[in-house]
Formats: C-alpha cells, structure tokens, sequence
C-alpha cells in the first residue's frame, strides 16, 4: 500500500481489534493499555508524522523479495514453535502452575494471612507495581529515554520572528473546525478527569499509570490540534514539562531510596508504613503517581516537537509564498 | 549500605540522568555524570571484591523472593562485565566536555549526558539483573538511547546510520522478546536460576526449540555477529566520538555476556551445543567474520570505518573463542571482551581527539600528523600494536589464550587462521601508521596543534592500561578463569 494514510488507519483498527481480542481473552488490562496506546496515541505520532513527510510512499528501487522470505521463514518458525505449546487456559500450563498462584492468593483470594501480602484486588497491578516494580521502573526509563530521544532528535530552536508568523496560521485555523472546537471545549474537563479516575483506581480496576497518562496527554494534544500550538503553547511550558517528565522517574525511584533508607530492599514498600498493606497501598499509589506524570509530560513532549517542525515548516513555506508573490508583484509593475 | 550494592550499581545513573535534565547547566551536568560515573565504577570494584572472595551476592528487589520477585544475581561474570563497562564510561566521559563542544550543537549537551547515563545504566542493567525479562527491559533502555546518541553525529550520515541500527536493533530485541516468551510460556518464570532448574524437563519440545533459534539470532544481531553486523561499521563511523568510544568498548561486550549467560547458565551446555549445530555454526561465522571484515578494513578510507570493520572482526575472535567451549576457549572470550575493551576505548577516543583538531577522521587527513599530533599519534600506534597481538601488550594476552584454547583441542587448521588473522591486522593498523608518520602533510589543511590535555589523559590511561594488563595479567586472567570455570560448573 502506497498511502500512508491508509496504513495508519489499518494499525489504528488493528490495535482496536487486537484490544478486543484482549478483552475476551480476560486480559482488561493490556486491552485497555493497547487501546489507549496502540490503537490510540500511537495512531496519532503516525499521523502527525505523516503530516510532516508527506502521504505518499515513493517507489522503490530494490526488490523486497529476501526480506519477504525472511519474514515468511520466521512466521513459519514461530508457527511451528506454537505446535508444542499447552493449550490456551489451559490450569496445567506451567505459567498457570508455578509463580501464578501465589500471586493470587496474595491478592485476590488473600486467604493466607501470614505471607506478604499486597492487599490489592487488582493482580495485574500487584504484579506490575509490587512483585515486578522494577521492570515498570525500568518502562518509566524506557518511556523517559524515548522523550529525551526524540528532544534530541528534533527540538527546533525557534526565533521569535517566526513566532508572529505561526501565531497568523493558528489564528487562520480558528475559524475553520468550530463544531469540533466547541465540542472539544466540554470534552477536555471529562477526559482530564476520566484519566485521574484511571489513574487513581488502578488499584481496584482496570488501569493505571500508562494508561491514565496517555489519556491525559491525549487530552492536551487534542487542545494543540484545535486551537493551534501557541496557544497550547501558553499552557504548557515547554522546560516544565521536560522537568516534569524527569521528576515522574525520581518519583517513582526515591520510593524505592526510601525503602533502602528504612533498611529495607530497594522498591519494598513495606517499609513506607508499620502495616504491610497500607505500605504497599502507599507504595502503589506514589509509583503510580510517577508513571502518570513522566508519561503525560513524554507524549506531550514528543507531540509538541513533531508538531512543531510541521509548524517551522509551514511559516517557512509562507515566507517563500510571500516572497514568491513580492516577486509577481515586481513583475507587474515592471 | 553495602547490601545494597548490586541495584545502587543500576540506579545510581539511572536515576542521575533524570537528575542531569534537571540541572540543566551543561558543563554541572558533565561534572555530575562524571562523578556519577565515577562511583559506579568504585561500586562495581567493591562488588568484584565481594564476589571474588565470598561467592555469589543475591539481592531481591522489592523484598519478594526470587521467582515471584525480580533478582539481582552478581557472579564472577557478572562483576567482571560490570567493571569493564563502568570503568570504561568513566574514562571515555573525561573527555567528553572537550569533544562535544566541536561536534555537537550546544542546546543538545545536556540531553546528550542524559542519553550517555541512560544508555551506561541501561548496560550495567542487563549485566546485573537475574531476571530474564529484566534483561528486555534494559535492553530497551540502552538501546533507545544508543540510537539517538549515534544520530547526533556531526554528519549527517549519522541519521540514516542510527535508523538502520534501530531497525536491526528492535528486530534484535523483539526476538529476544519471543525467545523469553516462549521460554516463559514452557516453564512458568523468568527467573534465570528458576529457568535454568525448570528448563531441562520441557527441552524436547518444540516451543523451546524455537524459543533458543529467535533467542540466539536476536543475540547475535545485537552483538553484530558477521554476516549480521550491517549496521555497525556506519553507526560507529558517523556516531559523535565519545559514543563510538564508549560503545565500541561496551555495548557489543554486553551482547555477548548475554549470549553466554543464556547458553551456558540457562539453557544449559549440553541442550546449547546439540540442538542447533551451534559450534560449527559460531566457528564457522566467526573465522569467516575475521577474515571479511579485517579485509573489509583494509580497504576504508575512513579511520573510524576501518577501525569498526577492524570491531566486527575482533567479534569473530570471541565467537571463536566461545565456539571451542572448553574452559580455555571461553576464557580467551573473556579476556577479550576485557581486552578489546581498552584497545577499541583507547583508539576511538585518540580518532576521537584528531577529529577535535582536524575536523575530520579520513585517512589522507591523517598525513602528517604523526609529526604534529606526537603524543596521540603515539597512542594510536601502541592501541595498533594492540590490534594486533604484539607481546607486551594486552592483544597477545588474549590471542594466546585463543590459541592455547585451539591447540589444546587439537584444532591446529584454526590457530593458523587466528594468526592469519594478526597479519591482516598488520596490514590495516600499517595504513594508519603509514599516513600518520610517513606521508607528507595535505598542503591545503593547516598545521594542528597536540591535542588537548583533556583527551590525552584519558587516550593515556587506557594506552596504560593496554601495557599494564599486558605485563600483569593478575586480575584479568584470575577473573576470566573464574568465572569460565564457574560457568562451566567446575569447581576451582
């Protein structure tokens, strides 16, 4: 497929289909993560992207056809590798059998009150932020990694005479798409406050950190979109949200400091209180926090950047145009 | 405090780079990752310390217990890695300051400490976790930041270099990815020690089987292992200096740590080399990749170009090494992932001080230079010397044991082509040395001075330590053998 755009839409209802799948496979969690992520914020960067590259993909000069047999090699491979695999649900699958049932007897059923317990009804969240909090620690890096990336990729350095330029498109975008500016208006206060309900229930249903920021950036992102950059711009500021995005990793990482400093391992929250469960709720609850803010600040960054090339790029492109059409008017009076 | 020494060797620069962004200042911020890098690298000898004489240190994080928890499992090899790696950022970043003022624009210098920090816990992370999904995670960590590290090269080459090595890289990742799934999938944990108890009852079946084949070629093209090492000659060629110093004395060594780890301590050796004809595979990749890319290196034109063909080379040697799997040869691995590690540092930063004064690393600008830039150029010759397996220095260390690991099999066709391999060595390093000291200087380029105090101390330290492992293989040798024999099981 040629068009671009047409390739974004397909990952987009791919990733909406790929969340269904994961919902009647039991699994809100992910389902709702790759919704938001997949289907949503992610379809988004596309566009913007395609935006500023063009929606075309020019012709090739090579021929695909290794890269074709290589792909169909490794599809061949994983299908075979599928024939030998426990069936899917099955309670005697070893990853049903070995580590999993502590995990849920640790939350759900929690009929054993003598081991450690986390006391959250959420196992998805028990895993991810207790059990395995580190590797989310490390997702808060990866996440903070690919914002900074992508500033060091792309940060424009903008001159303030083309700031009056940009702010004449944006005020020209307003009085296209009222409808939808209207109706963005009453949706942000809903979105914003939809993403803290997420944020902050993860602990009793579906969702969490990731999830909750992306919500929340794509909140912001929509406001971008429709009432132009600088606008948005007067909003957030561009050095806080990076401080913010880094802040949300020192979060997440002092609660484990604190651990340390209260004797025990790094990333413990029983040591944040005498009670084990209020620790770990507490524990819970601060990384969570962390998760939220460096991914909102990430995608807000990582948006702000790659709309802001397109938007150099169109001032420059109306500099060329004004120049182009001072150089009709010579013409004519010549 | 000393208890919490394997994950404070991981945060301590993870969470300095999100400080770094903070402090925003670019010459506090080239200070404080300094200092940052500096005490991982006296975390990481006190750790080597303990290992040495107490045995393996285990550390739960989060205080859950290993199989349902994430475990920090530092062994001889584990400390070893972790030593060579800091050490080596520690150095390299000495003279970073200098470096990146020419080669980077100003606004990104604190993002490019940030990303440097990212990018050295993300490989001390690998090295140190026992959590086999762990690995994954800080493998993206340094990945990420290795990619656009590599894209602030001054050339605008280094682009298109960094997007090859981003899709190479993820393919690699992802990969490694289905590798751990499926082995999850078969055993029900990710724990390294767990997986290695649980894996040998499920070893007949199919997933497992499919599960080392994606495991194995990810590692290798992370390692740029020929003919999967396409992305590494113009990644290091067009990356900024300090970055092809630093990682062409680290990252290759962290993917080959994780194909050892995973081969010898997981899967274990018997299921490792009977599966798959791994080593006729691996020894049979690695000559060929001796050869191929020493060739390779002869005919560039550009100095970094030649001396990364002159990596993906010294690749070979250690797959060599790893494919004689005897105690010796995978010792000669590990002395030269150790080795290697102060050759490529050593001559990438002295590249990296004559592009501070040229301007450029082309070969026909290193004309001339042997008398202007003395001292560097001295560098450059003893790091050659290196390459190439001179005694007296660390090369021949490790090309001796190599050798003794070939004989000692009876593998004598082998060690012919090993030291058929020195001579190509020769003959690329001879055309460096030969445009530096006998070759005119360019009439139309201007004479440059000696370079900077800043990059000849570091350049130094590391030519030193070319010498001193050389002469006094005490820590080197006794640390290889460990943790060779540990891995292997026998007990010394």
């Amino acid at each position: 497929m040629k068009d671009l755009l047409a390739v974004a839409m397909l990952s987009g209802i791919y990733g909406l289909l790929s969340a269904s799948f994961f919902v009647t496979m039991d699994a809100v969690d992910v389902a709702f993560t790759e919704a938001s992520v997949g289907a949503g914020i992610s379809t988004l960067l596309m566009l913007t992207t395609i935006a500023i590259v063009g929606r075309f993909e020019r012709s090739q000069r090579h021929k695909p056809s290794l890269a074709l047999a290589v792909t169909f090699f490794t599809g061949v491979l994983l299908i075979y590798g599928t024939l030998d695999m426990p069936y899917f649900g099955s309670p005697n699958a070893p990853a049903n059998q070995h580590v999993a049932p502590q995990y849920l007897n640790d939350t759900v059923l929690g009929q054993d009150k003598s081991v450690n317990q986390v006391g959250v009804p959420n196992v998805v969240t028990a895993v991810l932020a207790s059990y395995r909090g580190f590797d989310t620690f490390g997702e808060v890096a990866v996440i903070f990694t690919a914002g900074i990336g992508v500033l060091a990729l792309l940060a424009v350095v903008r001159r303030p005479e083309e700031d009056a330029k940009i702010a004449a498109i944006n005020e020209s975008m307003h009085q296209k798409n009222l409808i939808l500016r209207i109706v963005i208006k009453v949706l942000i206060p809903f979105i914003l406050l939809f993403a803290l309900y997420v944020q902050f229930h993860g602990d009793y249903g579906p969702g969490g950190g990731f999830q909750a920021g992306v919500i929340f950036a794509a909140a912001f992102i929509l406001y971008a979109m429709l009432f132009g950059l600088s606008t948005a711009r007067r909003v957030i500021n561009q050095t806080l949200i990076q401080i913010l995005a880094a802040i949300g990793v020192l979060i997440y990482g002092s609660v484990g400091l604190v651990s340390i400093l209260n004797g025990r391992n790094f990333l413990d929250y029983n040591a944040l209180s005498s009670d084990s469960i209020a620790g770990q709720h507490l524990g819970i609850l601060v990384i969570e926090l962390g998760v939220g803010i460096t991914v909102t600040s990430v995608m807000v960054i990582i948006f702000f950047n790659f709309a802001g090339r397109l938007e150099n790029r169109e001032a420059n492109e109306s500099v060329t145009r004004n120049i182009s059409s001072d150089g009709h008017v010579t013409k004519e009076k010549l | 405090m000393l208890v919490h020494l394997p994950i404070l060797q991981v945060i301590v620069p993870l969470m300095a780079a999100p400080a770094c962004l903070i402090l925003g200042r670019p010459r506090l911020v080239w200070l404080f990752s300094l200092i940052t890098s500096g005490i991982a690298f006296l975390i990481s000898v006190s750790l080597l310390r303990q290992v040495m004489s107490a045995g393996t240190i285990s550390y739960v994080l989060g205080g859950w217990s290993a199989p349902w928890g994430i475990e920090y499992r530092i062994d001889e090899l584990n400390a070893y890695l972790l030593l060579i790696i800091s050490a080596i950022s520690t150095v390299v970043l000495l003279a970073a300051q200098t470096s990146i003022k020419k080669e980077i624009p100003k606004d990104r210098h604190t993002l490019f400490y940030v990303l440097y920090l990212l990018s050295l816990a993300g490989m001390l992370g690998i090295v140190a976790t026992g959590d086999a999904f762990n690995v994954f995670v800080f493998l993206e960590i340094s990945s990420l930041s290795a990619y656009s590290l590599i894209s602030l090269g001054k050339d605008r080459r280094s682009l298109w270099a960094s997007y090859q090595y981003l899709i190479m890289g993820t393919i690699g990742a992802t990969f490694i990815l289905i590798g751990i799934g499926l082995m999850y999938q078969m055993t029900g944990t990710l724990n390294m020690e767990d997986l290695a108890v649980r894996l040998p009852e499920v070893t007949h079946t199919r997933t497992v089987f499919v599960a080392f084949a994606f495991f194995i070629v990810g590692v290798c093209l992370k390692l740029a292992l020929f003919p999967l090492h396409m992305w590494l000659p113009n990644a290091y060629a067009y990356a900024p200096s300090i970055v092809t110093a630093f990682f062409a004395a680290t990252s290759t060594k962290v993917a080959i740590y994780l194909l050892i780890r995973f081969t010898f301590s997981i899967f274990g050796i018997s299921f490792s080399f009977t599966t798959l004809p791994l080593q006729t595979i691996f020894l049979t990749l690695g000559l060929l990749g001796i050869f191929v890319a020493s060739i390779a290196a002869i005919y560039q034109k550009n100095v970094k170009h030649l001396l990364a063909y002159s990596s993906v080379a010294q690749v070979g040697y250690m797959i060599v090494g790893y494919s004689i799997s005897t105690t010796t040869g995978l010792m000669a691995t590990l002395l030269h992932l150790f080795n290697h590690a102060l050759m490529k540092g050593a001559l990438f930063l002295a590249v990296g001080a004559v592009m501070y004064r040229v301007g450029s690393t082309q070969l026909r600008d290193f004309q001339g230079l042997g008398h202007q830039m003395p001292i560097t150029m001295a560098a450059i010759v003893v790091g050659g010397l290196s390459l190439i397996g001179v005694p007296l220095t660390v090369g021949f260390i490790s090309k001796w044991y190599l050798l003794l690991a070939a004989i000692e099999n009876g593998w004598w066709p082998i060690a012919i082509l090993i030291l058929l391999g020195s001579l190509l060595a020769i003959v690329y390093v001879w055309r460096i040395v030969e445009a530096a000291y006998f070759k005119e200087p360019l009439i139309d380029r201007e004479p440059v001075k000696e370079a900077p105090l800043t990059f000849l101390l570091p350049v130094w330290v590391l030519v030193t330590a070319n010498i001193y492992f050389g002469v006094d293989t005490r820590l080197s040798v006794q640390v290889a053998q460990a943790a060779s024999q540990s891995l292997f099981g026998v007990s010394p």
